[in-house]
């Protein structure tokens, strides 16, 4: 099995968000970068999972400058093989996609595994990119995965259902909760990350189809109204006649 | 050049999702000069898509095949690229539901188009769109580098309007083969016959402070009595108390229901990232200095095993007396 997972940069899930310059660019400062949390917890853990099981090889991808190279050393300690980091800069899904998908092209990998999204740009996007351009199946959302031979048994999330899915490799599958128990480095393993190998590509002919304009913050939240717990029926009045959603 | 709309039907029948775009989509024609048309895969009836009519939409092209009620992106894919095709349309609406957010990112690169998911409102007088980014922590707005542009629609963010139109039914003249159809459904499990989370208009949800899985009778009787979904804190999931899917948040689902009502949930970060672009906010909590409080609208300082079946008895009051 050659297993591929995509990795992305984050800031962590309780910095403070604030913009700068104008709000048209994210303030970096300060800011605490981690794996994002469904490729790190759930893609990357699945991927070392099938290799376990199956044997083969999981190489971890990024796409972003050689400050994420922290970010892709952590996934080899939590167990990849090896890492490719494409120079790029993440300007857009679709360009991250691009990318992705003309190193895979050549590489011919039975499973690419993602997060279902990036915790920032909140996407949905890479995955279903990647696959259209390598005319892959694509499976997202998956809580559940399984591979006997060349057929995959995936677990899929649906409006008010889960799914069961047959599908034949090689594919690409969208990851989230249920599909893997996240895993912490231990030392041999963050030992070990820092002699694997990380190969750098330049980046290939791709362009970003959308930008950011400008960012907003949230308008403040106005103090909470506080209703007595004796007098409940104010609330459901507050909600009728203020509020107006029932 | 029309507006296309990609409308998801579930057993024969539009779903909610469905009629929010095809509204959205027929003001974005307005804007635009144009006409709204909708595009639909599977077995529903031509009767069931006209309906579409109602909500501004003046044409439907539909797949029929059989094949098409089950989810596969690349089916769809080629069903809609064929619309686009067929249209000319430079704006496609799609949802950001489960099936459309896999179908949006494939879209994108077929017809190598711009694509921002969960789009929050109709485009601005530039054509920008604005969506929540850093998991609710702000919003951004995305100018499109392509003619072609693809906006999917967040959940419970643009009303249905409903007139009196019908909308014409037309065959969209496609053959898929089985090799279009990669992903085979073998299985389906429905999680019961609430309103699905992700819909919802209305949800309960609950934490850890509810102590175990048998207190959440009365969660169920407040969200029956409302027409509510029901949800859950990541700390109540780990822990089997409540099905996975209601857990909400940065690893779970995100929601943006008009009304979110929150028992015994404590409001971390990570919590708030899946709810924080509900309309409304209701906390009930027994400490008052829960995080929760500062991203309410009303809160309830008290006991949830009081202030739950309390509350309970004055909205039956509520609906017996408005209906
Ligand atoms: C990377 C990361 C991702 C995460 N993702 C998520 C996520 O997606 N979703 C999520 O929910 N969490 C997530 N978490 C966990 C999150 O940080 C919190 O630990 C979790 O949300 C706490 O759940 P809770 O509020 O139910 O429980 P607690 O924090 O234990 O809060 C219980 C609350 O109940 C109140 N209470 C107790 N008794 C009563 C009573 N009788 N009446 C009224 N109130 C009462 C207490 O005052 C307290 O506020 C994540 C954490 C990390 C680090
Ligand atoms: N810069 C990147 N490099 C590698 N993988 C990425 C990158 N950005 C996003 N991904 C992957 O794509 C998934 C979905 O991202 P998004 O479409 O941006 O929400 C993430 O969970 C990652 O697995």
């Amino acid at each position: 099995m050659k297993i591929l997972v995509c990795v992305s940069k984050v800031p962590d899930t309780t910095t403070k968000i604030t913009f700068t310059d104008n709000n048209t660019k994210f303030n970096e400062d300060k800011v605490q970068w981690i794996v994002n949390p469904t490729d790190e917890w759930y893609a990357l853990v699945k991927g070392l999972e099938l290799k376990e099981k199956l044997g083969g090889n999981v190489t971890v991808i990024n796409v972003g400058n050689a400050e994420n190279e922290a970010i892709i050393r952590k996934a080899l300690a939590i167990g990849a093989d090896d890492a490719v980091r494409i120079d790029a800069p993440e300007t857009d899904a679709y360009l991250v996609a691009a990318q992705i998908a003309e190193y895979a092209k050549s590489e011919s990998f039975d499973i690419v595994l993602l997060g279902k999204e990036t915790i920032n740009y909140n996407g949905y996007m890479v995955g279903g990119v990647i696959a259209e351009l390598l005319d892959m199946p694509y499976v997202a959302l998956v809580t559940s995965l399984d591979v006997n031979g060349s057929t995959a048994t995936l677990k899929r999330e649906i409006e008010g259902a889960e799914e069961t899915v047959e599908v034949s490799l090689p594919l690409v599958v969208s990851a989230q909760k249920g599909i893997a128990e996240a895993r912490i480095p231990n030392m041999r393993g963050i030992m070990a990350a820092r002699t694997k190998p990380l190969k750098v590509v330049p980046a290939s002919n791709a362009e970003a189809l959308t930008e950011v304009k400008m960012y907003e913050a949230p308008a403040p939240k106005q103090a909470v109204k506080l209703v007595s717990p004796d007098n409940v029926e104010q609330l459901v009045e507050l909600l009728h006649n203020e509020a107006k959603v029932i | 050049m029309a507006v296309l709309v990609f409308v998801e039907t579930h057993e024969g029948k539009l779903r909610k999702s469905a009629r929010e775009v095809a509204s959205y989509a027929a003001k974005v024609a307005e804007q635009q000069g144009t006409e709204a048309v909708a595009i639909a895969g599977g077995s529903a009836s031509h009767e069931e898509l006209a309906t579409l009519g109602q909500h501004g939409v003046t044409k439907v092209l539909h797949a029929h095949d059989a094949r098409l009620d089950n989810f596969d992106s690349k089916a769809f894919t080629k069903v809609v690229a064929a619309a686009v095709e067929k249209t000319g349309a430079n704006t496609i609406i799609l949802s950001h539901s489960f099936s459309g957010k896999a179908l949006t990112a494939r879209l994108s690169a077929r017809l190598k188009a711009g694509a921002v998911t969960g789009v929050l409102d109709l485009p601005a007088a530039d054509g920008s769109v604005k969506k929540s980014v850093f998991s609710g922590k702000g919003f951004a707005h995305y100018a499109f580098k392509t003619d072609k542009k693809i906006i999917s629609l967040n959940a419970n963010s643009y009303p249905v309007a409903k007139g009196s139109g019908s909308a014409a039914v037309e065959d969209l003249g496609i053959s898929l083969t089985d090799a279009d159809f990669p992903v085979k459904v073998i299985k389906v499990e429905s999680e019961g016959a609430g309103i699905p989370l992700p819909e919802a208009e209305l949800v309960v949800s609950a934490g850890r402070g509810l102590k175990g899985p048998e207190n959440w009778g009365m969660i169920e009787d407040l969200a029956k009595t409302l027409g509510a979904a029901t949800a859950c804190s990541r700390a109540v999931s780990d822990v089997h108390w409540r099905p996975h899917h209601e857990h909400v948040g940065q690893t779970g689902l995100t929601v943006s229901p008009n009304l979110y009502i929150a028992v015994a949930i404590s409001g971390a970060i990570q919590h708030l990232a899946g709810v924080s672009s509900s309309k409304v906010i209701v906390v009930i909590n027994n400490d008052p200095e829960a995080p929760f409080f500062k991203a309410a609208d009303y809160g309830i300082v008290g006991d949830a095993f009081q202030v739950v079946p309390k509350l309970n008895e004055a909205f039956k009051k509520y609906f017996a007396s408005h209906n």
